[in-house]
């Protein structure tokens, strides 16, 4: 039997006996070996410890009821995985074997997943492009002379490319939803809260939050019902019982009487045409099945990538400051310890990094403080207010995920401000803590993959994949797949 | 709020940061962040009066019990450490004088 590509499915026929954990983990691993040289997608391969685990999956009897056993998953190198090399694609972590698991990780291994391996991103996370991978860019599986978006596009491309059924990723600005939207997967961004941030590697520890990356939504709902939950390892993680994820995807009633709200004043500039028709088209295929199309306005929208770009580097500038060459990682050689952290950190971090934590730094120094980071913050509160009352009318908002398809490879590394304009549309779930989605929802005339991106109310994550899921079920666009793929693809 | 952002800023920033950054860095840097401070400009327009900060996206973090857990035993905690000496537990740096 071939390995079908559904992660349940997989699941369920390792759980009914059809198929065994060490099969489907040699079909990854295969996969891997075939796709991935021109990709890059993978920073390492955990062939031996996966192959292991299969194994041990395959001599037991009493895990046929988990809900992940034996599903191969994939996890963003900035995911600390005990035993397994961790480096958040920096140079500056560079061989480092983290001596614990994220939560994250400790529960897809306690409900049954094997970890495959870990996936190329942009340095920390900090990029949309996945070009700031101290360790080479990936490359777009729907044409490789093109960026998979990123930060977690590793994941994103491993996903596309049938490589994996199911990897995790982060999202602090769109790094989960942009990358999936230009690779023609699905990304959900949790609510903040929702999923502990335990073992992540932070960037900016008030909009970071952890979620899958799929090839459907209802996939992306089985991966979050083993995720989602209270840690009292995360004090920012919300003591709040996980929803049925799955019987929200599955709602019969479907977009039936949901009311979708358009921030169409957002749209004027910058958006490019194609992603334009084929969100109208998008819109239009919700209000046939049965929703209610609403203009909201978000206001402070606009502000958004400035407002995101000064709280993030403030953070990343507060979080980086471990990375010093005395306990874990790089250390450069000098004669004093004040020398050893400058020249440390001057040679282990690259260029987005070190412009990002000079901007934070900055933005946090005396006499600046007041100007844009406590002004920032007080914007930010604006952001929320105006989503707040958008959804006193509404239970979803809809917009692009990202403003253009997938962009070339070099295209937009020599303007930061350029780079930054990819997560317009994304940024505002993340300073807001909302839950959003990312779901293909076209194609380019060139073959590119668009996405449509659904937000929702704070801890309303289930509603968010239930009118994902009605969508997907209305249009067939996540059934396409990259085209060197349509010759080998498994069924 | 200045208007440029010179290379002098660059280094009394770096040395805040305690980051290392070459010639071509910093005159880079110099001219990069002064374009993303003038884009960054545009939030000085809009109204805050009275308006509260948020600082962060969820509730208010909870605060745990002040309760003795165990932790990583000490030799995990050492293992990745560039230097350290093992048996007295502990890292090992540079001195840190000169």
């Amino acid at each position: 039997m071939d390995t079908p590509i559904a992660a349940r499915s997989i699941r369920d026929a390792i759980a009914g006996g059809r198929l065994s954990a060490t099969d489907v983990c040699r079909a990854a691993l295969d996969r891997i070996a075939t796709l991935d040289p021109p990709l890059n997608a993978f920073r390492t391969v955990a062939a031996d410890k996966a192959l292991a685990r299969a194994a041990e999956i395959d001599a037991r009897r009493d895990n046929r009821n988990l809900p992940l056993v034996g599903v191969p998953i994939a996890l963003k190198d900035n995911l600390c995985t005990k035993g397994i090399t961790t480096t958040a694609s920096s140079r500056i972590l560079e061989g480092y074997v983290p001596p614990y698991s994220a939560t994250v990780v400790e529960r897809l291994e306690a409900a049954g997943a094997v970890i495959i391996g870990k996936t190329n991103c942009d340095e920390f996370a900090m990029g949309s492009s996945t070009e700031n991978s101290a360790f080479g860019p990936t490359r777009n599986p729907w044409a490789t002379d093109r960026t998979p978006g990123g930060s977690s596009g590793g994941s994103a491309a491993a996903v596309a490319a049938r490589m994996v059924p199911l990897a995790l990723g982060s999202d602090t600005g769109g790094s989960i939803r942009q990358p999936a939207a230009l690779c023609g997967v699905v990304g959900f961004k949790p609510s903040y809260g929702r999923v502990s941030r335990y073992g992540l590697l932070a960037f900016a520890s008030s909009l970071d939050q952890i979620g899958p990356l799929s090839t459907s939504v209802d996939d992306a709902a089985l991966i979050m019902s083993v995720i989602a939950g209270y840690d009292a390892c995360d004090s920012t993680s919300a003591n709040l019982a996980a929803p049925d994820f799955h019987a929200a995807v599955n709602d019969a009633s479907g977009l039936r009487g949901m009311r979708i709200g358009v921030p169409r004043h957002l749209f004027r500039e910058g958006v490019d045409d194609e992603v334009m028709s084929a969100f109208d088209a998008a819109i239009n295929a919700t209000r046939e099945h049965g929703a209610e199309i609403v203009e909201v306005a978000l206001d402070h929208s606009p502000e958004a990538i400035p407002v995101y770009y000064v709280i993030a580097t403030a953070e990343a500038s507060a979080n980086l400051a471990r990375y010093d060459g005395v306990r874990y990682g790089y250390r450069a050689e000098a004669a004093t310890l004040g020398e050893m952290y400058d020249r440390t950190r001057g040679k282990g971090f690259g260029r987005e990094v070190k412009r990002r934590i000079i901007l934070g730094t900055y933005v946090l120094s005396a006499g600046y403080y007041d100007a844009y980071y406590r002004k920032a913050q007080q914007v930010r509160t604006l952001i929320r207010r105006d989503y707040d009352r958008a959804f006193t009318n509404v239970d979803v908002i809809a917009m692009p995920t990202s403003p253009t398809a997938a962009f070339a490879l070099g295209e937009r590394t020599e303007d930061p401000v350029q780079m930054y304009l990819s997560d317009v549309f994304t940024v505002g779930a993340n300073l807001a803590g909302l839950p959003a989605v990312s779901v293909p929802c076209g194609l380019t005339r060139a073959r590119l993959p668009i996405g449509l991106q659904f937000t929702g109310r704070v801890m309303e994550d289930a509603t968010v994949l239930r009118v994902a899921g009605a969508y997907e079920r209305a249009t067939t666009w996540s059934k396409e797949v990259p085209p060197q793929l349509t010759s080998q693809q498994p069924r | 709020m200045p208007e440029t952002f010179s290379r002098g800023d660059v280094e009394r920033v770096a040395r805040l940061a305690r980051l290392d950054l070459n010639a071509e860095e910093k005159d880079l840097f110099a001219r990069q962040l002064a374009g993303i401070l003038a884009y960054a400009e545009q939030i000085q327009r809009v109204p805050t009066e009275g308006v509260e900060p948020t600082s962060h996206a969820g509730e208010a973090a909870a605060m745990r019990d002040d309760s003795v857990r165990p932790s990583l035993p000490r030799e995990d905690s050492l293992a990745a450490a560039p230097d350290a000496d093992l048996r007295a537990g502990l890292f090992k740096v540079p001195r840190v004088l000169a």
